[in-house]
């Protein structure tokens, strides 16, 4: 038994590109989302890295996390510097002055760096057609500043700048559909990711390095701080995300979209919102307000399956 | 590898502070955060590693006998390994002084 290998888990990349000792909150997913992915993307990798969560955490001088080449880049200009990098190998490598093989430039950034703040450099890398993948961690708010909402805010999450109380519902508005947009740019690949289904993880990332031009994934990372939530269930969270709909794990290759992990029976949201905090507030009608209008986003999504968009 | 976590002054600086050492973050324990330790029984664990896959550390490793176990220097106690395991050998022992 223990030579045939029979436990799929068993076969995940077992070095550690993303080293311990960094100041991660307990159970954070980002960080776990952040080793999954660099374990399947390898070595030979180049990350430019916007200000956020993973910045701070990773390399407070004068430490760092990573063992891969990493840059620490301002707010809105990750996906800037990404394509730059991926413009200068190409130069360096065309006068041979590197030896050509095959580098994965990556930028990252958390919501607020890829919806907010870095949606106009990122807009431009995926036009000019760059062969990078840029990673969204998606934790929902700034968390790395003290929980201020983001145009990726669930709506009804009680955040530091959007709080609830007997007038507010917290966050008024609802989640922006950064994926959908990063589609619209017709780029070969978009997906969206989540740790707690770590092989649906590894070959979508695989998909985005092998894709012949920009990729884009959107990576669902729980946040328990910020969620108000027990660390522990950080994983379990993200599998209900999907399981009920919330986040729906899709992929857009080459304009046709491809749900992986199809939910026909979607599970009831109040699973999902009742572990955290942020939602706390909420009654019944506002979570079954919510549940109609997560099913009907689903239900949409289901209807363009194997459409090309 | 032996990890320094050298502090240099500002006039040794490298050309835009770079840090010259991978992995350099393995200097700081962070396992002195934790309150509650993950305790494996070795005869329930079935080695799927579950654990090992979900560790936001990846501070949990198998060790040469094919079980897996958390290093203690870097695990912050989060229970997630735990709460995954599927056979249920894992359990959360409070940490005492």
């Amino acid at each position: 038994m223990e030579s045939l290998n029979v436990f799929a888990a068993r076969l995940w990349p077992t070095e550690n590109r993303f080293a311990s000792g960094h100041r991660a909150c307990q159970g954070c997913a980002e960080a776990l989302a952040v080793r999954m992915i660099h374990g399947v993307l390898g070595r030979n990798t180049i990350v430019a890295s916007a200000t956020g969560c993973m910045e701070i955490i990773s390399s407070s001088y004068p430490d760092t996390a990573w063992t891969v080449p990493w840059l620490h880049v301002a707010f809105e200009n990750a996906a800037a510097v990404a394509s730059g990098v991926e413009a200068g190998l190409k130069i360096l490598v065309k006068k041979g002055k590197l030896p050509k093989r095959k580098i994965t430039v990556v930028g990252m950034g958390g919501d607020g760096a890829t919806a907010d703040i870095g949606l106009q450099a990122l807009s431009g890398a995926m036009e000019r057609g760059h062969k990078m993948i840029y990673v969204c961690y998606d934790n929902e708010a700034y968390m790395n500043t003290g929980i201020q909402r983001s145009s990726s805010t669930p709506f009804g999450a009680s955040t530091t700048t959007s709080p609830a109380g007997s007038l507010s519902v917290g966050q008024s508005t609802w989640k922006k559909n950064m994926p959908m947009v990063i589609a619209a740019h017709n780029v070969p690949y978009v997906a969206t990711v989540n740790p707690s289904f770590p092989f649906d993880l590894a070959s979508k990332v695989r998909k985005a390095q092998a894709a012949n031009g920009p990729a884009y994934l959107h990576v669902y990372a729980c946040c328990p701080t910020g969620w108000r939530m027990a660390p522990e269930l950080a994983i379990a969270i993200g599998r209900l995300a999907s399981r009920t709909g919330v986040f729906p794990l899709y992929e857009v290759e080459n304009g046709k979209l491809h749900i992986t992990v199809p939910t026909p029976k979607l599970s009831p949201l109040k699973e999902y919102i009742q572990p955290q905090g942020r939602f706390r507030h909420l009654d019944d009608a506002t979570v079954a307000e919510i549940e109609k209008r997560v099913e009907e986003e689903y239900r949409k999504l289901e209807r363009r399956e194997g459409l090309v968009l | 590898m032996a990890y320094q976590n050298a502090r240099p002054k500002w006039t040794e600086l490298a050309v835009g502070t770079a840090v010259t050492c991978p992995g350099s973050s393995r200097a700081t324990k962070t396992g002195d955060w934790r309150s509650a330790r993950p305790v494996w029984t070795n005869e329930h664990c079935v080695k799927c590693g579950v654990c090992v896959i979900f560790c936001p550390e990846g501070c949990i490793q198998f060790q040469a006998d094919g079980y897996p176990t958390a290093d203690l220097d870097y695990c912050k106690g989060c229970g997630i390994c735990p709460h995954e395991c599927p056979t249920g050998c894992i359990r959360m022992q409070d940490e005492v002084e």
